[in-house]
């Protein structure tokens, strides 16, 4: 038996934090302590600064930090299950080989993110790990490339410590869905981490690596970051490179990040963000450092932000909205700025249907290339049509079946204006009621998820009630907006308390908006 | 990458049920145009017996020639080795995005232009989506609602032997698309392979209005489609390679009726003269049709926009500076040198090759009289091309040297013809410049090709020939003056072709006549 996980423990204890865990994020605690003046925990709190310091000064090697994270990991491990797989001996020789480096040419070897361990979604390809997007159909694969954003972290100096779990090919809210293994919230290890990331999250909550990449699709960064109680960063559509991440939904998708503050989140966007010549749907709009956006905790407190304009969107604190997360809210909205504004997005709860419709439509089509004739799961058969579905009834789990069922039937001849025209004019809507809103806002806020984490199995069997839960994401992706979840308070729940997340949207490649905030 | 990670092996035993795609790519990619079109006016004629008529439409694919893909950069080579030219995006790997090759899109707007298309500003690509090994994503990459150009028409002049004829047909679209791979079958039929070379290579495709009523019509409407492509350089249209591919659509109807009857291809039922809607695969080796695929129309490709590309969005500037840097067309080319004088024949003949237009209007800017230039390039250089299977750009005659050739029989240096007959001296001449090359000038003097010129040398030969050849001179006498040319034949033999003649002709006329 595993011994019993306290992840609030484990952030606490970390010695390297100056400030306990739960208070760096609180705002607002419906368990404990006094609101902070800020939500944005600054340089200060920093675990990369932290890391590069270290370095700078020789105070630690690269391999005593990974050899830290990794004893953690393998302690933790067996209770969260983030990891789908550890890449600890390659880790290991990365950061001797850094730190070689650091010894023959000195400080200048360092890259930005030099010695950083990083979990990586495992629908994100690289080249020397296997990559299956929680799929069995992928069990085994190993893609001959790296992802435009893991190459980019490698090139800064980042070590990949292993490939986090998911939903199937991040379908799904719970990380329940993966085919591998069931990923535990680290709060409480009877509860879901949220998905589909929930691997890059937990991972990242229980310390088992620095920061790592996740994907978000409706929600999928954003809603795991608020269960597990980290930093969580979805950025406008086409801010960072799509190639290698297995597609979901394509006009969705979006590679995003997870931080345990907000400036770590932040690094990690400027160093994979930017126009890639292999994704033709990136952005070529020059990438700001958004970390050197922040603005350090100690000058915060003596202005606050007062010239920003901030609207609490209506529609999400009212029905089906968890009491103790609106309170949190209003709360932590409370102490961005004097009076927390009202605004209204009419087309709202639209947007949710509309979404699984385009999602589960571009899904069907994404999903057509796992039919086990070039690679992954083939299914010895008799004739093709009994090989591609043969492979595909047992490569694919049932989730998956189910959206591919969905979208094939919404794009059918006779049934493609009612479904996926509708949804995409519900989509032109839902942009433009956030266009509206965002030119009297600098920021939108909302709960990332209408409850705090629930239990492990609680929606399993109830696929309706789990969607319901991307209410308060999938607008932005709908918008292809960029929005940041940073831990805002507490619900009861769990041994100690259960995180509560506040969603903070800005306009299209406003990122530093955001992270400054 | 490794050729044997994805070099995939189906097993199973009967091959029949989906081999009828592959077998279709088989039968109508090589030849495509010839052999569905042979079809197409063999059941046409047929049709016209029973009072019906035949309405064809063709739809077309032009492979393009681009260095790369069209939306990865892996090169195409036809017959390289399988699986060499592939890498992770067009083998569909997870992960993978299509990056559009903009040549793709140079290429599609030329051909919308010389189809006399409206082109579409902003156009998309979509999704069309079925399952089959050779299509690595399960989609293909395609446009649907909206082409990058529509509404144009393709002119041509039908040829001589079928009655000539200007014809206009409608073109519905063109649009892009990406080529599928092929599947290899074993010969015990227990397995097959797929070689993803040709997947995503860019294809366009071209839908025609269905103009065409005739067999013939159809040929020329291919043929002249593959002159365009490749009078653009766009495609090298090889129907062999199959770079040209033709989908042939007849419907029938009995003559008179406006509406369409049922599409696609005629059949006889059994007994009862039943029309059934199919698709029919050409066999070269029996010349004949056979069904391949009955009720077309019932696939649902579930079409939707391709979310991992942005739209197509051009300006006139781009369209512009493509207009200008297109070739005369053959259309353009067929008018030009009808106004020329030519006869039709000659037109066709003239224009109709890329090749042979490029030499003759060479030839032309050295200064040689249309007429004339047509004449040699159509009479023995035609017939030496045909002879030794050459094409016009293979043989060592230069345009220059065609022109100069043509200036001397015109200055009277050289004999051209002596009645209607080239002569012999000429042909001479020119095979020497088309197989060994040189100038007119030194092949003259090197092979003592001079014309006799001169009034005495030739005075001899006539007199020698009359002398000789009594019993035609009577008859010339006694009024059957045709037999001059008889005598002028003759000299010119004895002068191994050289003797001037125009002196010729007028010492044997004074000779003939006097008395
Ligand atoms: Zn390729």
């Amino acid at each position: 038996m595993p011994p019993p996980l306290q992840a609030h423990r484990l952030l606490i204890s970390h010695r390297r934090l100056p400030t306990p865990a739960r208070r760096r994020f609180s705002a607002v605690s419906s368990v404990q302590s006094p609101p902070a003046k800020t939500l944005a925990p600054g340089p200060a709190t920093s675990s990369i600064l932290s890391i590069r310091g270290s370095l700078l000064s020789g105070e630690r090697t690269a391999a005593e930090i990974t050899a830290e994270y990794l004893s953690r990991l393998r302690r933790t491990e067996p209770s969260v299950r983030s990891f789908i797989h550890v890449a600890d001996s390659d880790a290991v020789r990365e950061a001797e080989e850094l730190d070689r480096r650091i010894a023959s040419e000195g400080k200048d070897a360092l890259g930005p993110l030099a010695g950083v361990l990083v979990g990586v979604k495992d629908n994100l390809c690289t080249a020397n790990m296997p990559s299956t997007g929680g799929s069995r159909i992928l069990e085994g694969y190993r893609p001959a490339y790296d992802a435009t954003a893991v190459r980019r972290l490698r090139e800064a100096g980042a070590i990949v410590v292993g490939k986090t779990n998911l939903d199937e090919f991040g379908m799904g809210s719970t990380t329940e869905g993966s085919a591998f293994q069931v990923t535990t919230n680290p709060w409480d290890e009877s509860r879901v981490p949220g998905g589909s990331s929930g691997g890059s999250a937990s991972a990242v909550s229980a310390r088992q690596c620095v920061v790592s990449l996740g994907s978000d699709t409706g929600g999928s960064v954003r809603q795991p970051a608020s269960f597990c109680g980290v930093v969580g960063l979805k950025p406008t559509y086409g801010r960072v490179s799509r190639f290698g991440l297995m597609a979901y939904a394509s006009s969705l998708d979006v590679v995003g990040c997870f931080g345990s503050s907000v400036f770590d989140t932040a690094t990690i966007l400027s160093v994979v963000a930017g126009h890639d010549k292999m994704d033709s749907t990136s952005s070529s709009q020059n990438v700001p450092d958004y970390a050197s956006e922040l603005v350090p905790l100690d000058s915060l407190e003596s202005k606050p932000l007062n010239g920003l304009r901030i609207g609490i969107i209506q529609e999400t604190l009212g029905e089906g909205v968890d009491s103790g997360v609106a309170s949190s809210i209003k709360a932590a909205t409370s102490h961005l700025e004097q009076l927390g504004s009202v605004v209204s997005l009419p087309s709202f709860s639209l947007g949710l249907p509309a979404y699984y419709i385009l999602a589960s439509s571009e899904a069907s089509s994404n999903l057509s290339r796992y039919d086990g004739i070039r690679y992954g799961r083939q299914v010895s058969a008799d004739d093709l049509s009994e090989l591609y579905g043969e492979s595909r009834a047992n490569g694919l789990g049932h989730e998956v079946k189910m959206r591919i069922l969905m979208g094939t039937y919404a794009l059918s001849a006779g049934y493609y204006d009612a479904y996926y025209k509708r949804a995409q004019q519900v989509r032109t809507l839902v942009q433009e009621s956030f266009e509206d809103a965002l030119k009297r806002f600098d920021i939108l806020v909302s709960p990332a998820a209408p409850s705090a984490a629930y239990k492990i199995g609680e929606k399993i069997n109830d696929p309706l009630a789990m969607y319901a839960g991307d209410i308060m994401t999938v607008n932005v992706n709908l918008a292809g907006l960029p929005a940041l979840v940073v831990p805002c308070g507490f619900v009861e729940g769990g041994p100690a308390g259960l995180p509560v997340g506040l969603q903070m949207i800005g306009s299209p490649f406003s990122e530093e908006i955001a992270v400054c905030v | 990458m490794n050729a044997g990670l994805f070099f995939t092996t189906l097993h199973r035993p009967p091959l029949a049920r989906f081999t009828t795609r592959a077998e279709s790519a088989q039968a109508t990619e090589p030849k495509a145009a010839p052999q569905s079109i042979q079809m197409a006016t063999k059941e046409a004629a047929q049709l016209k017996m029973q009072g019906f008529e035949a309405v064809i439409g063709i739809e077309t694919h032009v492979q393009l020639s681009t260095v790369t893909k069209a939306f990865c950069s892996c090169p195409y080579n036809y017959g390289s080795q399988p699986n060499s030219t592939i890498c992770p995006t067009c083998m569909g790997h997870p992960g993978t995005l299509p990056v559009l090759n903009e040549k793709v899109v140079e290429c599609a707007v030329k051909l919308g232009l010389a189809l006399n298309c409206e082109i579409s500003m902003t156009s998309k690509f979509d999704r069309k989506q079925y399952f089959y090994p050779d299509l690595p994503k399960g989609y293909q990459i395609s446009q649907f609602d909206i082409p990058i150009a529509k509404k144009g028409y393709i002119d041509l002049d039908l040829p001589m032997e079928f009655g000539g004829g200007h014809k206009k047909f409608g073109i519905t679209r063109v649009h892009m698309e990406e080529d599928a791979g092929k599947l290899l079958h074993s010969d015990s039929g227990s397995y097959s392979q797929v070689d993803l070379n040709r997947a995503g290579v860019p294809l366009l495709e071209i839908v025609s209005e269905p103009d065409m009523r005739t067999g013939i019509e159809a040929a020329e409407y291919g043929a002249e489609l593959q002159r365009i492509v490749r009078y653009l350089g766009v495609s090298n249209g090889n129907m062999q390679e199959g770079s040209l591919r033709c989908d042939v659509n007849v419907s029938v109807r009995p003559f008179g009726q406006s509406e369409f009857g049922t599409k696609i291809l005629l059949h006889k039922e059994g007994q009862a003269d039943q029309i059934v809607q199919e698709t029919r695969l050409w066999d070269e080796s029996s010349q004949k049709t056979f069904t391949m695929r009955k009720k077309e129309g019932l696939a649902d490709y579930r079409y939707f926009p391709e979310p991992d590309l942005p739209e197509v969005v051009l300006n006139n500037d781009y369209i512009d500076e493509i207009h200008k840097s297109m070739p005369e067309l053959p259309e353009a080319k067929r008018r030009r040198y009808e106004n020329m004088g030519l006869s039709m024949q000659d037109v066709l003949f003239l224009a109709n090759d890329d090749n042979v237009a490029r030499f003759f209007d060479s030839t032309l800017e050295h200064g040689s009289d249309a007429k004339l230039a047509a004449n040699w390039i159509m009479g023995d250089i035609a017939a030496y091309l045909k002879n030794e299977k050459l094409t016009i750009d293979e043989i060592k005659l230069s345009p220059l040297e065609l022109s100069e050739l043509i200036a001397s029989i015109k200055n009277g240096t050289i004999s051209g013809k002596i009645g209607k007959e080239a002569s012999p001296y000429f042909v001479l001449i020119l095979v020497e410049l088309i197989a060994n090359g040189g100038t007119v000038k030194a092949v003259i003097e090197e092979k003592d090709l001079v014309q006799i010129a001169d009034p005495a040398a030739i005075e001899a030969m006539v007199d020698k020939v009359i002398a000789d050849n009594p019993k035609q001179l009577e008859q010339y006498r006694a009024g059957k003056t045709k037999l001059q040319g008889f005598f002028a034949g003759q000299v010119m033999k004895a002068s191994k072709g050289k003797a001037n003649p125009v002196l010729l002709n007028k010492i044997l006329g004074e000779k003939l006549n006097a008395n």
